[in-house]
């Protein structure tokens, strides 16, 4: 059960990181995962008074600020056409829309969850987080880190041109997924991130540049590519069992999703 | 601590413990549409509209609500009637314990999308968990009042 013994709705992010250092004290996303734990929280950092709930689109980049609910992250018209609608793709299973009107893209980020659809998204993007202290770092940077006592403000996409496809798996309609795949194309930069390995998503780095050149190539090279990098990697991607899943299915999964993923990427997809 | 909010049209001041979620907040104070279903944000039960957008109740703080405005189906009776008899037409009300937080998002739905087809009425209420039935009869239901509603707004443009 959660126990708050203070709440405080804080009047800046300095006020919340210098509350936040107390190891016992909390900064509250969309308390959908911490409300389920045995916690005794000595004070609740509440950042919804600092107007970090909006998506800005600048001229180079989106600014997400951390408070902004995955339900807005949907249904944002210049995030949907960026992406090609893959954002949506990764959202709309999640639970249902009660559910990511109030879960955030702070929590979601910070927590750095295994099961993280948006994580998986976001990784296969030219995205950077803000945090107060150490500044802008990118993501994949930040994902790989432990967690500590700093603040996420924002989490920043670059509006670099981008083609992007995203794929899960799920056992049941709304369930945590089995696997996680997002492709992405920005000019020659080709990134394949696979989540929910169980583990935190991560990108699958193309050692030896089968996907190189990928936008220029003929359709058949192309399903050749996908074909031959989708094996590469199912075969070098940690992967793991858990309840929902066994390594073997993943493995499985995992050569399906990033190869189906790259086929819609190359316009050769069903 | 003091709370400030809109409860149904009422504005009100009120005390409320910091952990306190606004689920077991709203049934203490006389909410019991308000329904505790599943308590691991899965099931919808416990929907209300926060400044019109449908939200878990079992996941917000009750302090969150502050100079929020909260809707639950008690503010909204005759609508939920109007709904109801279409539920009960087609035989999908069941047990009913899933009917209240099911409503309630009927309604935000209603506001958010223009014309949704099925697809997007089934995605839209992937949320609420009904354990009685297999969601064909809701979804005939939703289909038939939103058909009814579209109706009535024609019959009113018109006059």
């Amino acid at each position: 059960m959660l126990k708050i013994k203070s709440y405080v709705k804080v009047k800046s992010i300095a006020e919340a990181y210098e509350l936040n250092q107390k190891k016992s004290a909390c900064v509250l996303g969309g308390m959908i995962w911490l409300k389920m734990g045995n916690r005794n929280v000595s004070t609740a950092i509440d950042l919804s008074g600092l107007g970090l709930d909006t998506i800005q689109e600048r001229e180079e980049e989106f600014y997400i600020g951390c408070m902004t609910s995955l339900r807005d992250l949907e249904t944002n018209a210049a995030l949907q056409e960026y992406t090609q609608g893959a954002i949506r793709e990764s959202l709309r299973h999640i639970v249902g829309v009660q559910f990511r009107n109030c879960a955030t893209v702070g929590g979601s980020v910070f927590g750095r969850y295994g099961f993280s659809d948006v994580l998986t998204m976001f990784l296969a993007m030219d995205t950077w987080v803000e945090l107060h202290e150490a500044g802008r770092i990118p993501l994949a940077e930040f994902a790989g880190q432990k967690k500590d006592r700093d603040i996420l403000e924002a989490v920043i996409v670059k509006k670099n041109p981008l083609k992007a496809v995203y794929l899960s798996q799920r056992n049941s309609e709304t369930d945590f997924p089995v696997l996680t795949c997002a492709a992405s194309l920005s000019g020659d930069r080709a990134k394949t991130v696979i989540g929910a390995r169980p583990g935190r998503a991560m990108i699958v780095e193309d050692t030896r540049g089968i996907l190189q050149g990928f936008g220029e190539m003929s359709r058949r090279e192309k399903a050749e590519a996908a074909g031959e990098f989708s094996k590469f990697a199912a075969g070098n991607v940690p992967l793991g069992s858990n309840m929902r899943a066994s390594l073997e299915y993943r493995k499985l999964l995992a050569e399906v999703l990033t190869r189906r993923a790259w086929e819609s990427l190359g316009g050769i997809g069903k | 601590m003091n709370l400030s909010f809109w409860l149904n049209g009422e504005y009100r001041h009120e005390e409320v413990e910091p952990d306190r979620m606004l689920l077991d907040f709203l049934r203490e104070k006389g909410c019991y549409s308000v329904k505790c279903g599943c308590e691991t944000s899965n099931c919808g039960l416990c929907t209300v509209l926060m400044d019109g957008k449908p939200v878990l109740s079992c996941s917000v703080l009750a302090l969150r609500a502050e100079g929020k405005k909260i809707v639950t189906m008690e503010g909204m009776q005759k609508e939920a009637e109007e709904f109801g008899s279409f539920l009960a037409d087609e035989g999908a009300e069941q047990c009913g314990f899933c009917n209240p937080g099911f409503i309630m998002n009927i309604f935000a739905m209603e506001r958010e999308l223009a014309d949704p087809s099925e697809e997007e009425i089934k995605e839209y209420l992937a949320g609420n968990l009904c354990r009685c039935s297999g969601f064909t009869g809701q979804t005939r239901s939703i289909k038939k009042y939103l058909e009814y509603k579209k109706a009535q707004k024609r019959e009113e443009a018109e006059a």
